[in-house]
């Protein structure tokens, strides 16, 4: 690895504290890594939903199955890992919550939450043979990219004016 | 901050005071019981005062749908008061923000129930 990448992995136990101390690690990581209350808002909530992600569909909420987080600081972005050790899934599957049909379920936003917030979202094969979600931000101050600047949306998902 | 719910009752309808973060854990299983003990004791016309909530996850925003959808199940309304910028733009992008009725006043919302 590059000298100038920083590296930082942990494993969680399947339980909900994991979700609070997995957004709060990242926090910190962003906020040094000089992200804006808005951006590190967006970075941590992608977080959660990874990790929850992770603890109740991958995982099924078994203490006996972890969860791996991983968090990759380069030059240019933030790029974080949540892997579960699950069955994995494709995102091809994963039922669309803004369809009619869906709007008034109670849960499955998790990944368009995290598809909103970050700049980069993908979801492979991990190497423990569940889900690995992949997802980044990019820094602030990287030509080319507008992170840093509170309230911008490069997908499309900015919310809209109160009317 | 932990979530915190009170309720007052203004005329006929029940209003929630609430703050802190709904989140998955304990803050979802708060406002899950609270929206389950007031429809079981008889409110049906529930206004959630989300004025001091400033942080809500998925899991939050399902748990406000499940409160929206049993109170519409037991022949009621739940609606929605003062919305901080987060959650407001979370059920803007999450479309939830057409299904529920939301005001900025309380006396505004108290009189729509009407």
């Amino acid at each position: 690895m590059a000298q100038d990448h920083k590296h930082l992995e942990v494993v969680l136990d399947s339980q909900v504290e994991s979700v609070n101390l997995a957004e709060e690690m990242c926090l910190r990581v962003a906020e040094a890594a000089g992200f804006d209350e808005e951006m590190c808002y967006r970075i941590g909530m992608s977080v959660r939903e990874g990790v929850i992600n992770a603890f109740h569909y991958g995982n099924q909420e078994r203490p006996d199955k972890k969860i791996h987080l991983a968090l990759e600081l380069t030059p240019e972005k933030l790029v974080i890992h949540v892997m579960d050790e699950g069955k994995g899934f494709k995102l091809s599957d994963v039922p669309d919550p803004l369809a009619e049909e869906n709007i008034l379920s109670t849960s499955g936003r998790g990944i368009f939450l995290m598809r909103a917030f970050m700049d980069e979202f993908d979801v492979v094969p991990g190497s423990t043979g569940g889900a690995e979600i992949v997802m980044s931000k990019w820094l602030p101050g990287v030509p080319g990219h507008a992170n840093g600047q509170s309230g911008s949306s490069e997908n499309g998902t900015a919310p809209q004016k109160e009317a | 901050m932990p979530l915190y719910a009170t309720h007052r009752d203004s005329g006929t309808v029940t209003v929630v005071d609430m703050g802190g973060r709904i989140t998955l854990g304990e803050g979802s299983a708060l406002l899950r019981k609270t929206i389950g003990q007031l429809l079981d004791e008889g409110h049906t016309r529930i206004l959630f005062n989300l004025a001091d909530v400033d942080y809500i996850d998925s899991s939050g925003i399902g748990e406000l749908v499940h409160a929206y959808t049993s109170a519409r199940n037991r022949g009621g309304e739940l609606k929605l008061l003062h919305l901080t910028r987060k959650v407001r733009d979370l059920l803007q992008i999450t479309k939830l923000y057409t299904v529920f009725e939301v005001y900025s006043d309380e006396p505004t919302a108290i009189r729509s129930f009407q």
